[in-house]
């Protein structure tokens, strides 16, 4: 409640909703004599002093039958609201207590109520109850009771299969008990918000049906009958229809935003704090320029408000190449991947020394050809990376379409081909259907044959294989190598699995807290490490001679967090090795015989660490 | 997917048209059901309620003769039902004209007033979503999208015979642009369709926002956008059918609470549709014709859904297969 009102807008709609209340409660008592006192000498009037909001056709006050209204009109709403909520409970619980076949036919019954909006159903109720106040509550309170129990119903579903009730029931405590101590008070606190927004609804409800002459009868007089009076002199004195219909308007906001207001506060989420680290530059480290290279990255770094989750990353791949990126998550290894491709969006910001693909400077201008046919994508969940609403054909087909102009049936005759190269079976067939009908293998095969559709010249595939079952893991690794030796295509392959990237990459990239921290032959992964975290990641993957008694290794700590980065090396925390060097100073990457590495302890021997 | 058992119905389409169809003629069971029980829960005798208490009593018996309510329950429901699909809905008790010709008499009135403001609500609410989605999405103009939410809030927390006021009071009253009610030529279309659009539209721009706000973070479109195309094609093509899909799921209750609120504005605007007939023999206790209206309203909003549902398997060829 209290974090309610410490937003601006809770605050409001609670301090609005009191004042209702209050209105409520006073109003009739301290000004029904004036709200009813009839004046014949002033029918009809518009505002003046005496009358702020004009006088009716007895020459009654307005302003005052307005507060006055306040308390029928509150009243009616909250009455109908805890008619909707009770019978509402009742429908919705009624599977639980009546068990499953009487249960049925009540949600049924519920289900198609709540297919009809609320009037309409009112307005049925009004006619079988009778027009009136009685009539229009009840009318109101069945109309709102469909809500509830399907709310209800809902709630209850979920919470009914849950342990400790099943556990409750299968120890004989009776249907009502069960409903009373362990069902209600869990699914009590979205009841309330509902309720609260209901009520603001049932407010407008009976104002609407006042209005329409079915509800409130003379001489009683909510606002909706108040409304309803003042339109007809509406080109008299419009005050007479303005001031009933505002207070409506405001009442029954203030009861729709309050139970939003508590509907957020109950979900309220600590907001995330920003820290205000710079990204600090550093010398750079750059591999020769190579003129043969196809893919130049020189100090690479990608900033997000209060952090940089990549500092400096600094590599270059040549024709064929196939590079794999490996770190824990967060170690800015996809982003970089990103960065690369070009796909970080806003607030993300990219900088780079040089950042050059195929000899065009990344960093100016669009390239959208260019990186559309010459560099492909492949992403980590095939399920999610397809577009569900459209056929795989056409995803693949607006490829060429887009780029090479093609028309659609020869975009479409070799969307097909590709799909037969990554050895689909039955590719026609397959094009014509959705991505839902795909596994989760023949969609990743998929997305590595729309990138295909181009000529490309460089795939990256950000943890390509995460999401796929093992047998199906080496498919596509399989997939990617046959493609990279038949047409000299590039990969740079990200993956958290170092076994993965020891497979397919001649060269491994290490990364940690956004910086390269070892770059190496991956043939020499094994024997060659000199990062204590590269050995501590090998380390920690298990063969067939781990010992099976011992616990697995692991790395000690948590991965550096790129918003609180220290000021030494950012691996010093977690590192065995660390002294009072690595605390202070961030050690630089340094090339040694065709391999690179960012440690001030890279010459101490493995056995020291593992 | 499933086993192949029997090509027709194992068709995703043919299921889910054989299943929804059947949803259908249930729903409208129950609602021919709930209106010919209505006249028979009111407590008292409805005729003599009708009628008056001045009434003779043989003129109370003569016509609940004529109603058919001097015959056992189940004959009622027989004879009820047969008429139905005859097209004799009865006749008015105050009038004595066939229901059926005061519903076709009135329908269009309100269709119109329904279309228009649906299509308004839409034509405005979608391309605005999808504007302010683009604009504001990660956290950028951060006034802009408050303005907007607050609007489309307070906008969408009106009820429409309140708008419709309101509006009565600024564009004829005070500017006598638009006359202040009736249904004569097309700008007397102008103030009740406005007033019924508004609120559905505020609220269906918020979806629409949302729904592309979420969509716009999703795997398929960061695909999309790796695909080099143009930025239209990735919200047009890519974003767009997907935010939509939970819009007229959203669009449809809209519709059907729109058809609703036609009640309401109609009888703001003194507008000849079924609105203002169903209040005016509500309160004139004229029976016959109150159910006519209640199953011509139904009909209505059952069919709009089963329109929606059909429309979401064309969109999203997953909700077909999902359902099972």
């Amino acid at each position: 409640m209290g974090r309610v009102l410490r937003t601006p807008l809770g605050a409001a709609a609670a301090g609005t909703v009191a004042v209702v209340l209050l209105l409520a409660v006073l109003a009739p008592v301290l000004w029904t004599d004036a709200a009813n006192a009839v004046d014949t000498g002033q029918i009809q009037q518009g505002a003046s002093a005496d009358h702020w909001a004009g006088t009716d056709s007895l020459g009654r006050d307005i302003f005052f039958r307005v507060l006055v209204a306040t308390r029928l009109s509150v009243q009616l709403a909250l009455l109908a609201t805890a008619l909707g909520v009770a019978v509402g409970l009742l429908l919705g619980t009624a599977p639980l207590l009546l068990g499953a076949r009487a249960g049925r036919v009540i949600t049924a019954a519920v289900h198609i109520a709540v297919a009809f909006p609320g009037l309409l159903l009112a307005l049925f109720f009004a006619v079988i109850f009778g027009v009136g106040t009685t009539g229009g509550l009840l009318a109101i309170g069945f109309a709102l009771a469909p809500g509830f129990a399907r709310l209800t119903h809902t709630m209850v579903a979920g919470v009914a299969g849950l342990d400790y009730v099943a556990a409750a029931r299968i120890a004989g405590v009776g249907r009502l008990r069960v409903l009373f101590r362990h069902v209600l008070p869990n699914v009590a606190e979205p009841l309330v918000v509902n309720a609260t927004v209901a009520a603001g609804n049932a407010l407008l409800a009976f104002a609407g049906l006042s209005f329409l002459g079915l509800g409130v009868q003379p001489p009683d007089y909510d606002w909706g009958r108040l409304l309803g009076e003042g339109l007809g002199a509406i080109y008299l004195h419009p005050e007479a229809a303005l001031a009933p219909g505002v207070a409506v308007v405001v009442a029954g906001l203030a009861f729709n935003l309050f139970g939003e207001a508590i509907a957020k506060g109950v979900g309220l989420e600590r907001r995330l704090g920003t820290s205000t680290s710079r990204f600090r530059r550093r010398p750079r480290v750059a591999p020769d320029p190579d003129d043969s290279a196809m893919l130049v990255v020189e100090n690479l770094s990608v900033g997000f408000p209060g952090t940089t989750p990549v500092r400096g990353v600094s590599f270059s791949m040549r024709r064929g190449d196939a590079v794999g990126i490996v770190g824990e998550s967060g170690s800015g290894k996809s982003l970089t991947a990103l960065a690369v491709s070009r796909l970080v969006e806003e607030p993300g910001i990219v900088e780079a020394e040089r950042l050059s693909f195929l000899g065009a400077d990344l960093r100016a201008g669009e390239h959208r050809r260019l990186l559309g046919t010459s560099l492909a994508m492949v992403f980590q969940d095939p399920m999610t990376s397809f577009n569900p609403t459209m056929r795989i054909g056409r995803q693949l087909s607006e490829v060429a379409r887009h780029h090479e102009g093609m028309d659609r049936r020869a975009a479409m005759a070799r969307a097909v081909d590709r799909l037969a190269a990554v050895r689909l079976s039955d590719p026609e067939r397959r094009a014509r259907q959705y991505p839902h009908e795909f596994s989760g293998g023949m969609r990743q095969r998929a997305m590595i044959g729309m990138g295909l559709m181009g000529k490309p010249a460089l795939i990256v595939a950000d943890e390509p294989t995460t999401a796929l079952d093992v047998t199906v893991q080496r498919q596509v690794l399989e997939l990617l190598a046959s493609i990279r030796a038949a047409d000299d295509v590039a990969i740079l392959l990200i993956s958290h699995d170092i076994t993965v990237v020891e497979q397919v990459c001649d060269r491994v990239l290490v990364m940690y807290a956004g910086r390269i921290v070892e770059d190496l032959p991956a043939a020499e992964l094994r024997t060659g490490a000199r990062h204590p975290y590269t050995k501590a990641l090998l380390a920690a993957v298990p063969d067939m001679t781990t010992d099976r008694e011992l616990p697995l290794t692991v790395i000690p700590g948590r991965p550096a967090d790129p918003a609180n980065l220290p000021p030494g090396c950012a691996f010093a925390p977690r590192c065995p090795l660390a002294d009072a060097r690595c605390a202070t100073e961030d050690p630089e990457l340094v090339e040694n015989a065709g391999a690179r590495v960012a440690c001030w302890h890279a010459d101490v021997p493995a056995e020291v660490i593992s | 997917m499933t086993a192949a058992v029997s090509a027709p119905v194992d068709h995703p389409w043919g299921r889910f048209a054989l299943r929804r169809f059947g949803r259908l003629l249930v729903s409208v069971w129950v609602l021919v059901t709930a209106a010919f029980g209505m006249i028979h829960l009111i407590p008292g005798d409805p005729v003599r309620g009708a009628l008056g208490p001045t009434a003779s009593q043989e003129l109370v018996e003569a016509r609940r003769a004529a109603l058919g309510l001097d015959q056992p329950l189940w004959q009622q429901y027989l004879d009820y039902l047969r008429g139905l699909f005859t097209g004799d809905l009865g006749v008015s008790m105050n009038s004595g004209m066939p229901v059926a010709d005061i519903l076709g008499d009135r329908l269009p009135a309100t269709v119109e007033l329904a279309v228009l403001a649906f299509a308004l609500a839409v034509l405005v609410s979608v391309p605005l979503g999808l504007a302010f989605a683009v604009l504001t999405r990660g956290g950028r103009r951060r006034p802009l999208e408050l303005g907007f939410t607050s609007t489309s809030v307070v906008l969408a927390a009106i009820p429409e015979f309140l708008l419709a006021v309101a509006l009565v009071w600024i564009f004829s009253v005070n500017l006598g642009w638009v006359p202040v009610a009736g249904r004569d030529g097309p700008s007397s279309y102008v103030l009740p369709v406005v007033a019924l659009a508004l609120a559905p539209a505020a609220i269906l721009a918020r979806i629409v926002r949302v729904e592309t706000l979420t969509v716009l973070r999703a795997d398929y479109i960061r695909t999309a956008r790796a695909k080099r195309l143009p930025s239209r094609t990735v919200y047009f093509r890519h974003a767009l059918p997907n935010a939509l899909t939970a819009a007229i799921t959203l669009g449809g209750l809209l519709l059907g609470a729109l058809v609703a609120g036609t009640v309401l504005v109609e009888n703001v605007f003194a507008w000849p549709g079924l609105g203002s007939t169903i209040v005016s023999s509500i309160l004139a206790k004229d029976y016959p014709v109150v159910q006519g209206v209640v199953l011509v309203y139904g009909v209505g909003v059952l069919v709009v859904n089963l329109v929606v549902d059909v429309a979401l398997a064309l969109l999203d060829p997953r909700s077909t297969i999902r359902e099972g």
